[in-house]
């Protein structure tokens, strides 16, 4: 019994950690997708001339994250980039008519 | 090369009000270029108003002077013609002078 | 979930709708309901006095102004420009042959609109396409010698009323009617317009800062500016706007920036140039 049990958590042990870098391998494809998602709503966002700091800042974050390896903090920074973007394409989508309440008369 | 320093002095009864304009970088030696570098601190460190022979004003500065610093001050006497000179010397030990007549 | 897609969720998307067309428009009277408005809000303001921005409206700041303008801080830069403008480029030309009137006293008339180009011509893009022109490389819209320039021809200007043209041309109207919703549309994270601080808060202080009025907001420029330790153009003050409400800034001389500054220029007319300019 203990000798056969030695190996089996080994193997047990081995399984672990390639399932660990199994899941690295996800988390980069997956900041890979969050990062271009986030940039293409930045790039939509750059046609209405409307881009903000506060989202080019956390597309920086995301990159400094990723390049760390902390793709964790990366993709939280990709997604906060992302809803920045699409607040500023919203922000400018309504201002296309809300700019007129504002105009001295 | 035009001096550094642009003087006005304009007498009144028995006071003299001066007001000058110095142009200085005054780098503080905090700030950096766009390389990253400090820019080294270069200002000037004293400043010295002279009349008939006498320190009128004399000012002891340091990096917390902004730059192309600019004083106003008046002084006791002077009189219309006199002759004020103004003096400076800088931390790289670069000086600047100019004399003028009191309006 | 996260607040802002929920909000975008919430909040249909209004259709994009296109930018006002230019037959609607009528600047003049524009302008008249633009100068009505500041002079009803600030009676007691001579009206040429809305071109020195804060210091019509706060006491204590003008009593500062006006002892430092005995020696302004921008001798410097405009003694420099003085001399860039004279000096020839290296073809032998000058400055002086791309302008009317020898460039001397006409900057009142810029921003123009080029029918040629079908664009908005402020006075730092003539003076770059002057450079061009004569085989020199252009300037930083937003550098110390277009800064020098463009003082040096205000202050030939000193005094004289803006008198900016919009030609008969739907397209002079539509960069004009592109100015105006540029200056009263929200943007940035911050979420303020042009109109949010200078037509809705002039004279209120902004951290340490009292906002100027628009009108008369670029009779001033271009400015020495206490908070950058020298002489700054009219797009170096776009562009920095822009940033402080959080807006990546365009491009030094963009079709907006240059539109905007038409719309600003125009309904200041009869405003006398103060050029160049102190403020803190």
């Amino acid at each position: 019994m203990r000798i056969t049990w030695q190996p089996r958590l080994l193997v047990f042990c081995a399984l672990i950690g390639a399932m660990d870098s199994t899941f690295a391998m996800e988390t980069q494809t997956e900041f890979n997708a969050a990062y271009a998602v986030a940039e293409a709503a930045e790039k939509e966002a750059g046609i209405l001339r409307n881009q903000w700091t506060a989202t080019e800042a956390a597309l920086a974050e995301a990159r400094n994250m990723a390049a760390k390896g902390d793709f964790k903090r990366a993709i939280a920074a990709a997604k906060e980039a992302e809803a920045l973007a699409r607040a500023s394409i919203f922000q400018a989508t309504q201002e296309k008519e809300a700019w007129k309440d504002r105009e001295i008369h | 090369m035009a001096s550094s320093i642009r003087v006005r002095a304009i007498a009144k009864n028995e006071t003299t009000e001066v007001q000058t304009l110095i142009q200085h970088p005054m780098d503080s030696g905090f700030v950096k270029d766009d390389k990253g570098d400090f820019i080294p601190a270069h200002y000037i460190k004293e400043l010295t108003f002279e009349h008939g022979g006498r320190m009128v004003f004399v000012a002891d500065w340091g990096t917390a002077i902004s730059k192309d610093p600019y004083v106003k001050f008046a002084f006791q006497g002077g009189a219309k013609g006199d002759d004020l000179k103004v003096s400076w010397i800088d931390n790289k030990g670069a000086t600047d002078t100019v004399t003028v007549k009191i309006q | 979930m996260r607040f802002w897609p929920a909000l975008i969720m919430l909040l249909a998307l209004s259709a994009a709708s296109p930018s006002r067309a230019a037959e609607g428009t009528d600047p003049a009277a524009d302008a008249r309901a633009f100068r009505d408005y500041f002079f009803k809000k600030f009676p007691d303001v001579r009206p040429d006095d809305f071109v020195n921005g804060p210091y019509a409206l706060d006491k204590d700041m003008r009593r500062q102004w006006e002892e430092k303008e005995q020696f302004p801080p921008y001798e410097f830069s405009l003694e420099m420009g003085k001399e860039l403008f004279a000096k020839p480029f290296a073809n032998g030309k000058h400055y002086a042959d791309c302008f009317p009137g020898q460039g001397i006293g006409v900057r009142q008339t810029y921003p123009r609109f080029d029918e040629a180009s079908g664009q908005v011509v402020t006075l730092e893009l003539a003076l770059n396409q002057c450079r061009e022109t004569h085989g020199e490389a252009a300037l930083s819209y937003v550098g110390e010698d277009m800064a020098a320039l463009t003082a040096y021809m205000a202050f030939t200007s000193r005094g004289k009323p803006f008198d900016i043209e919009i030609p008969d041309d739907p397209r002079a109207r539509q960069a004009y009617e592109d100015g105006k919703r540029y200056f009263y549309t929200r943007r940035g994270q911050l979420n303020f317009s042009c109109a949010t601080c200078h037509v809705q808060n002039p004279g209120e202080r902004l951290r340490a800062e009292v906002l100027a009025p628009a009108l008369g907001i670029l009779n001033a420029m271009p400015i020495y500016r206490s908070e950058w330790g020298g002489m700054g153009t009219i797009s170096r003050r776009f562009v920095t706007c822009n940033s402080q409400v959080r807006g990546v800034p365009l491009e030094p001389q963009s079709e907006e920036y240059r539109d905007l500054e038409y719309f600003l220029s125009y309904v200041s007319n009869g405003l006398p140039i103060s050029g160049p300019g102190a403020r803190p």
